[in-house]
């Protein structure tokens, strides 16, 4: 009532378009707009993670073999320059360990915008400008997050894994949502016989259990396949079982708008199928298509962490959150080395930041409601 | 009702088909056939199968032959509980996978009730004490159960039980009984060593049951009967757990269907994290060795499991709900 009244005061509300209506309902919702923000955050990561990274992710080097993240220091004296210390590495002489010791004699300054590897920027613009890195000499570097076994620096690998995840999830949700809104779609409009299959078969599929499937799936994949078609093949194994929860939505949208006004005016005024459809029905549940889409995300960021986890999805050389994850498998390793398990912060708080940003979204899909 | 249960009967049995058509894609997925990887893990051990014999093998498994032929012939197999033979383990399929399946339900099936014994209280407490301290602190561990994936919470949780208390965590046995025969003794370590992945597995669907819980119940709550019940001066212990409650329950029942799919999902990678003696670990081994009748079991088996327990859980509902027993008629 409170909404009601407030709404007749301003007059704005009767002119407004229906984004517009969602888009005011979607910013009361602040912790969906701050998960926004942060999703946001994660793309710009998937767009520049070769500039975010000061280090080819995939030069190894023995003598770096697990070293602890470097403190960073950020004032030099008085003045802003952070820098790092120089390390020392040794083997310890009882247990064998590689251990480093900082050496505060060595001052190694952090640059802004430094000279690294060669990269295309957004694929586009050769260069060689990331936004931290240090001075040529190649003895000297930073490890913001430590480096893992065979010494490559976490923090680059972090970022390329971020791109090829987050780009994992997203093509294997738009995949999911092709079968979903095809299918949910032919489900909810026709109905009867077609409808009585489709949801038989949607609820076959949801009693099954998917990650043993998944893995025999996975597991069945050549091994001689490149990382582009192995990242392919995930991409649709994890799409073929995860449109039922989109095209559950999608046909209930159908069935609900089926007999609104507007459609049966449009039918009647002589309408093909097809126009009806696309030019009446669809552009207004498409705000629930959106918000299910992000709703059904972090099921496929986790599936593919899950597999490549376990080492039948993406395989070295491909980064991605599962296989930086992998390093971490055996606890003795992580006790040693707790910093491998930094991959799973990104992982846990995307999965977060998509499930606020799908419940905001799915609570403004309909502005008219409540 | 006997209509409901009937239908009920005839998708299991179409979702058992279904599996079992998976399974065989699985089996029959990589490239060369069970001949083939058997010839070449003979010659890798030195040995060599001369060509009559691969054709006699071949003409065994009835490779060669269409596939669907191929489908007929491993279902017949397999109804009678031939599930071939495992390549890795020399023994046949049934033999290596023996107890660890009935670990695999015991798990899934504690996972399940925990959810229940901790979702249905909170749930309770979250909606008659709504944005209490209580009800807020809740629903953070439930986001928390929702957006941590199983297996990185089992991997953190024995990280802290190694750094903390220099305890191993993992498995289901203490490591000196791990080979005994069972008695008392073993069946109480096991007890002792349940709670903890049946937690990791059932937290997700805790999180998700509390809040199915709080939100039916707080719609229940807001009805006039409630307001009724107790203007006739029943306690409100009574009022709640004895109207409310039992409505709110229902759609709780319901979601077993989708709640044990994902448990066994998940007790299939914990246990590979945790190191549990389920199916888990056989199944990675399998498909890594690509002993593919070992693997393709184990699938088979697990969706085998999780339709009968949905089964059971839907029949139960119906005993539960007399709208579903009703309306049916």
């Amino acid at each position: 009532m409170a909404v009601a009244a407030a709404t007749l005061d301003s007059p704005r509300i009767f002119v407004a378009s229906q984004w517009q209506l969602m888009w005011w309902r979607f910013r009361k919702h602040k912790i969906a707009v701050a998960s926004a923000v942060v999703v946001a955050g994660f793309y710009l990561v998937v767009l520049g993670a070769d500039f975010l990274a000061y280090a080819d992710p995939d030069a190894s080097e023995a003598q770096r073999s697990l070293m602890p993240p470097q403190r960073v220091y950020w004032f030099d004296g008085w003045s802003f320059s952070p820098y790092v210390h120089g390390f020392k590495g040794a083997r310890d002489p009882l247990t064998f360990k590689r251990v480093y010791v900082p050496d505060p004699s060595v001052k190694v300054p952090i640059r802004f915008f430094a000279e690294g590897f060669e990269y295309r920027f957004l694929g586009l613009i050769p260069t060689t400008r990331h936004l931290i890195g240090v001075d040529g000499d190649a003895t000297k570097t930073i490890f913001l997050l430590g480096t893992d076994v065979q010494g490559r620096d976490l923090w680059s690998r972090l970022m390329y894994g971020t791109r090829i995840s987050l780009t994992i999830g997203l093509l294997g949700v738009t995949a999911s949502l092709v079968l979903g809104v095809v299918l949910g779609g032919l489900s909810g409009f026709y109905g009867g016989a077609i409808d009585t299959v489709i949801q038989r078969v949607i609820e076959i599929l949801r009693s099954i259990p998917t990650i043993p499937l998944w893995m025999g799936l996975a597991a069945a994949l050549p091994r001689e396949w490149t990382v582009l078609q192995v990242y392919f093949a995930i991409t649709v194994i994890i799409s073929l079982l995860g449109w039922t929860e989109l095209a559950r939505v999608v046909r209930g949208r159908f069935l609900a708008m089926r007999e609104e006004d507007f459609v049966v005016s449009a039918r009647l005024v002589g309408c093909t199928q097809m126009r009806t459809i696309f030019v009446h029905m669809v552009p207004s549940f498409m705000s629930h298509i959106i918000a299910a889409t992000t709703l059904a995300l972090p099921a496929m960021i986790i599936s593919e962490t899950a597999l490549s986890f376990l080492g039948l999805g993406l395989r070295p050389p491909a980064i991605s959150w599962g296989v930086l994850l992998q390093a971490a498998q055996n606890v003795q390793t992580v006790a040693i080395s707790p910093w491998l398990m930094i991959p799973s912060i990104p992982v846990i708080v995307a999965v977060m930041a998509f499930n606020f940003l799908g419940d905001g979204l799915r609570d403004a899909a309909d502005p008219y409601g409540r | 009702m006997l209509a409901y249960i009937g239908r009920r009967f005839v998708l299991a049995i179409f979702t058992v088909w279904a599996i079992s058509v998976l399974s065989f894609v699985i089996i029959q997925l990589p490239p060369g056939d069970y001949v083939s990887s058997y010839i070449a893990q003979m010659a890798s051990m030195g040995s060599v199968v001369s060509d009559e014999e691969a054709q006699a093998l071949r003409i065994q498994y009835g490779l060669g032959q269409p596939v669907y032929v191929q489908y007929v012939k491993w279902m017949k197999q397999v109804v009678v509980g031939n599930f071939g033979m495992s390549m890795e383990w020399k023994r046949p399929v049934t033999e290596v996978i023996g107890a660890r399946l009935w670990m695999t339900v015991l798990i899934s099936v504690s996972a399940l009730i925990l959810t229940w014994v901790l979702a249905l209280p909170i749930g309770i407490y979250s909606a008659v004490r709504q944005y209490s301290f209580g009800d807020y602190l809740a629903t953070f561990i439930g986001f928390i159960g929702l957006a941590v994936p199983n297996f990185l919470l089992a991997l953190v949780i024995l990280y802290f039980g190694f750094v903390l208390f220099n305890a191993h965590i993992g498995g289901l046995f203490s490591p000196e009984l791990q080979d005994a025969e069972w008695s008392a003794a073993k069946v109480w370590d096991l007890a002792k060593h349940l709670p903890i992945p049946a937690l990791i597995l059932g937290l997700a669907g805790t999180a998700q049951q509390i809040r199915i819980m709080r939100a039916n119940l707080l719609d229940e709550l807001r009805k006039p009967y409630v307001v009724t019940a107790r203007s006739k001066g029943l306690t409100e212990t009574r009022v709640i757990l004895k109207y409310p409650v039992r409505v709110a329950l229902n759609p709780f029942a319901s979601t077993i269907g989708y709640t044990l799919p994902y448990i066994v999902s998940g007790s299939i990678i914990v246990s590979l994290v945790l190191g549990l003696p389920t199916v888990g670990p056989l199944l990675l081994k399998a498909l890594i060795a690509q002993d593919m009748f070992l693997a393709g079991t184990i699938v088979l088996l697990l969706g085998v499991m999780t339709v009968i327990g949905t089964l059971i859980s839907d029949i139960l509902l119906v005993w539960i709900d007399p709208r579903i027993r009703l309306e049916e008629t």
